[in-house]
């Protein structure tokens, strides 16, 4: 499917490099568009009915968020299905509260293909990864003959202009047949209204409805209203104000670049000699770098870049990799970050247990990227089924190809039996009841074939995941153990409470004797310092205030002395009693002296100004005792 | 005599309350002592030819919630018993569980974990369940045969009759308890006894008059048969000195139901002398015989295969005979029931398959 057609890998391959896009263009006058997008329904999302309108979705929603995290608006974007006129034909219309499109811009972004600043800049978009509204509004007009209505305005003072648009096919030309400002009582936005064949099926694992969630879980910034063909609606609400850091593009790096494009580059610079070219052109080459790659290259420092020739270029390339080049600059990535991710997945998952990781940014072949990863655990998620792996790339969710995507591959990979999750013969994907949440960012994501669907086998970034998904799994493996130990003090509990003391009275009773004492017994029973923590969360006058309450009960026959100590995170201190004995990084201290047999007592302490989720579990160690005379923390 | 027995078991029952008691007041933590009850610890008994438990123990602690849960339970069942005792009542192991809804905590969760305690009390007390006033749900099978019986009735009246003239067709039920006080064998006129295991091969051979052209007594294991079953069984084969071969089906857990007869289930060992019958031989199905008579068969299934390989390391099948049969039937991956032998008619079992394997085993002439 992917490589009968070389005008088609073109097509989405070079998306983010000019020089390709435009011999595209160039090529795609030679065959009609139509016929063009007829033999490639497969990649471009539309060669099912059910994939088509969620092809159609995907790409407005995508676009209504890139519009929104641009202009830094929280985005709330309302998707509304209906069933069309004529059998197998919807009709989707998407809304947003974004900047808005100015008014010549209209007819170009939604009925020309191809058309978009993003294919000219590196950075990590949403809208790198689709064909484009364009190619929905070709779909729907070849399709249902109808044209796009699409609905626009940029500023509460400004007017809104209404268009019914069509799309050229012959020439890749829009064009309006209905143009007319009209009263839109909203600030600013964008509402695109587009007919086309398709089916609409909610209960489908690839879905409109689970791509909404999926989407919804990364961006808990956003509100999203979805209106069903059935007349349900169904909301996903915001969970924070906090709208994710903007992207800066970047100039390609050194390490990423092809041949092909390195020459075309030469070519356009508007740069006099070697030098400047590739200081000016790329990112990380200082003037030293560059004299240093002209010189392993053997190539003058003082050659107009228009005149390099094949051979030099191919050296070029071969210096690049010889010379120190520092990583490309990651902040022209956006990762959704560890609590926005937890609030994402606690806002669609009821679960006892999140926990997510952010690894640092990293580079494959010039590209940087970066990785994140969430765990969920416990709750409602099923027990005996495999584990759910939510999928995203540039906050993207991935539905289809789970097998062939290197996320799925990392996770296959690792043998998660000893993080206590069954899987069979400690490979394949494990079976238990969590979730796991995979993103990966990068200015271009590796994709395995055009439709964009699975990240390819690439080792940098398979390594970069399975860190992230070992470190999810570590913490999970500490959350079951704790599970465990807090059952195994409940049951010595319910002995020494409940069993213990009726068994005393009942032995005595069938005997005629009086009630035995059974302290002595209790002791020996239990024969450990027990320890119990809770962490609560509170609001006082718009602070968030954590109280960790730790309880330690000797429960050995001996007179017992114990240091406690608590992880905390990087955060002020507000109350706390007793006063610990020391604190040190991350850790606060507490020497526990004197407890007689079955004494308590209390510690508690204050972390003020941590948001609810921050610090939801604490961490307790201990010092002092044997790890078997202690249940409840673990030893420092 | 028989008021002493119960009086004798509710003492010791009560040593196992004042044990409990004891440790409280010593500050240890209670706990109960039996045999490890699975094949692991079985061992052949050469006074009785039967196999009894082992040395090995399991010991009970209130450290442990599951056993604290038990031995609670062991002080209200003893509480129970004494009460029975004392009021002249008894009731079955069924009963017993439904009364402990009114123990609270100390409910039993399913019928088998109270069948299971009243079996550790017999091995801890050395007595048989039947001290206790508690009676099985099973009732004992049937006996079609020339043996004449004295049953003392609820009414208390002897009564008198005869396996074969006395009863229908189906047979002389055995009742649950075949002690002396109830059940005395008066008389026996036949040659060997037949325990089958399954209804349809003993109505076929009652059908065929199997008992009396070979004078044989024929009893109904109705599958792993109760102990007052085997107990009538070892009785017939003590008391009449009449040789006892078992017919069941081939396959692992008829295997089983022969070794339960003739050498003691694992479960009841600490009564194997009372219920085992250490002369009994094994007839057929045998894994040969489906090879020799090319029998109808069945593939194995997963846990025929298990139960086959747990077999081989049980020592009551230690013997070259039993090696041999399971790793055959291993081989051949196959199994045949009883009534298989139709394959050949229905008269083939009654007039050519019993008679060449009792010849073959020395029973006729």
């Amino acid at each position: 499917m992917a490589n009968d057609n070389g005008t088609a890998s073109e097509l989405t391959g070079g998306i983010v490099a000019e020089p390709i896009a435009n011999k595209l263009a160039a090529d795609l006058k030679e065959i009609s568009v139509a016929e063009f997008f007829e033999r490639n329904k497969q990649i471009l999302g539309f060669d099912s009915l059910h994939r088509s309108i969620l092809t159609a979705v995907k790409e407005a929603v995508d676009n209504a968020l890139d519009a929104c995290e641009e202009a830094e608006i929280l985005p709330d974007i309302d998707i509304k299905i209906e069933k069309g006129t004529t059998k197998d034909e919807l009709v989707m219309t998407v809304e947003d509260n974004g900047p808005g499109i100015v008014k010549k811009q209209i007819e170009n972004i939604f009925a020309r293909l191809l058309y978009g600043s993003r294919f000219h800049a590196i950075r990590q978009a949403r809208g790198q990864q689709g064909i484009g509204i364009s190619a929905v509004v070709m779909y729907g007009q070849l399709t249902t003959g109808r044209p796009a209505r699409v609905l626009s305005k940029i500023g509460p003072e400004m007017p809104a202009y209404e268009m019914d648009i069509y799309l050229d096919t012959k020439a890749n030309r829009p064009e309006v047949v209905r143009s007319e400002a009209v009263h839109w009582d909203k600030d600013h936005g964008t509402r695109v209204t587009i007919s086309l064949s398709a089916k609409y099926a909610k209960e489908r694992r690839q879905s409109v409805f689970e791509y909404l969630k999926a989407t919804a879980i990364v961006n808990p910034h956003a509100h999203i209203t979805f209106l069903e063909p059935t007349g349900e609606t169904y909301v996903f609400p915001r969970v924070t104000d906090k709208t994710p850091a903007k992207t800066e593009s970047i100039k390609p790096h050194p390490l990423g670049i092809e041949l092909g494009t390195l020459m075309k580059m030469a070519k356009a610079t508007e740069a006099y000699r070697m030098t400047s070219f590739l200081i000016k052109e790329f990112s990380r080459i200082s003037q030293r770098t560059a004299r240093e790659v002209c010189r392993k290259a053997d190539v003058d420092e003082l050659l107009r870049p228009q005149d390099m020739n094949r051979v030099q270029a191919m050296r070029v390339l071969e210096a690049f990799n010889m010379v120190k080049i520092m990583a490309p600059p990651t902040d022209c990535l956006s990762p959704i970050g560890d609590s926005l991710m937890r609030k994402g997945l606690r806002k669609e998952i009821d679960t006892k247990f999140a926990h997510t990781v952010t690894r640092a940014p990293s580079v494959f072949a010039g590209h940087p990227f970066q990785v994140e990863v969430g765990i969920v655990y416990g709750g409602d998620i099923s027990a005996d089924a495999p584990v759910k792996i939510l999928r995203y790339a540039n906050r993207v969710p991935l539905l289809y190809q789970q097998g062939g995507c290197v996320i799925t591959h990392a996770v296959e990979g690792i043998d998660w039996r000893p993080y206590g999750l069954e899987q069979r013969g400690g490979t394949g994907i494990p079976v238990g009841p969590a979730m796991l949440l995979v993103h990966v960012a990068s200015t271009n994501v590796p994709f395995t074939s055009e439709s964009k669907e699975a990240i390819a086998d690439v080792p940098e970034i398979i390594d970069e995941v399975q860190l992230a998904l070992r470190e999810c799994a570590r913490k999970l493996k500490a959350h079951i153990n704790k599970k465990e130990r807090l059952k195994k003090i409940a049951e010595k509990y319910e002995i020494i409470q409940k069993v213990l003391p009726r068994l005393a009275e009942k032995s005595a009773s069938v005997i005629g004797k009086k009630v035995p004492p059974i302290d002595v017994v209790v002791t020996k029973i239990m024969n450990v310092v027990v320890i119990e923590d809770n962490t609560e969360h509170d609001v006082v006058d718009g602070k968030g205030i954590t109280t960790v309450g730790i309880d330690v009960v000797n429960y050995t026959p001996k007179q017992r002395n114990i240091t406690i100590a608590c992880k905390v995170p990087v955060a002020e201190l507000g109350k706390v009693d007793p006063k610990p004995s020391r604190r040190e990084e991350g850790l606060v201290v507490w020497k526990v002296t004197k407890m007689e047999p079955t004494e308590k007592r209390h510690i508690t302490l204050e972390l003020v100004g941590l948001e609810k989720d921050a610090y939801e579990e604490a961490e307790v160690f201990f010092e002092g005792l044997k790890a078997d005379q202690v249940i409840g923390a673990e030893p420092l | 005599m028989a008021k002493d027995r119960y009086i004798k078991a509710v003492s010791e029952l009560e040593k196992i309350a004042q044990e409990v008691y004891d440790d409280f007041v010593k500050g240890e933590i209670p706990k109960m002592s039996l045999p490890v009850r699975t094949k692991t610890n079985i061992v052949f008994d050469d006074r009785h030819h039967v196999w009894k438990y082992g040395r090995s123990l399991t010991h009970r602690s209130a450290k442990e919630l599951g056993s604290a849960y038990t031995l609670l339970r062991t002080m209200y069942v003893i509480d129970f018993i004494r009460e029975m005792v004392e009021a002249k009542k008894s009731s079955t192991l069924r009963e017993m569980y439904y009364i402990s809804e009114g123990w609270e905590m100390a409910k039993f969760p399913d019928q088998d974990s109270s069948n299971s305690l009243a079996e550790d009390l017999e091995i801890i007390t050395m007595s048989l369940r039947e001290d206790f006033k508690l009676r099985p749900e099973e009732d004992g099978a049937r006996v079609i045969g020339n043996v004449t019986i004295q049953e003392v009735n609820r009414k208390g009246e002897k009564k008198v009759f005869n396996c074969r003239d006395d009863v229908g067709d189906s047979g002389y039920g055995i009742p649950y308890n075949v002690e002396k006080e109830k059940l005395t064998i008066k008389e026996v006129d036949a040659d060997f006894v037949v325990a089958i295991e399954t209804g349809g091969m003993f109505d076929r051979l009652v059908e065929n008059g199997f008992d009396e052209d070979s004078r044989s007594v024929l009893v109904h294991l109705k599958g792993q048969p109760a102990r007052s079953t085997r107990r009538f069984i070892k009785r017939l084969n003590e008391e009449t000195e009449l040789p006892v071969i078992v017919f069941t089906d081939g396959d692992p857990w008829s295997f089983r139901i022969f070794a339960s007869v003739a050498y003691g289930a694992i479960k009841t060992a600490h009564i194997s002398e009372y219920l085992a019958t250490p002369t009994a031989r094994y007839l057929g199905i045998t894994p040969s015989d489906i090879v020799n008579y090319d029998l109808p068969t069945d593939t194995l299934t997963d846990q025929d295969v298990n139960a086959l390989q747990a077999e081989l390391t049980d020592p009551r099948f230690g013997d070259d005979y039993w090696q041999g049969e399971i790793k055959l039937q291993l081989d051949m991956n196959k199994k045949s029931e009883q009534q298989a032998l139709a394959k050949y008619g229905l008269d083939y079992v009654t007039d050519t398959y019993l008679p060449e394997k009792l010849a073959e085993m020395g029973m006729t002439k």
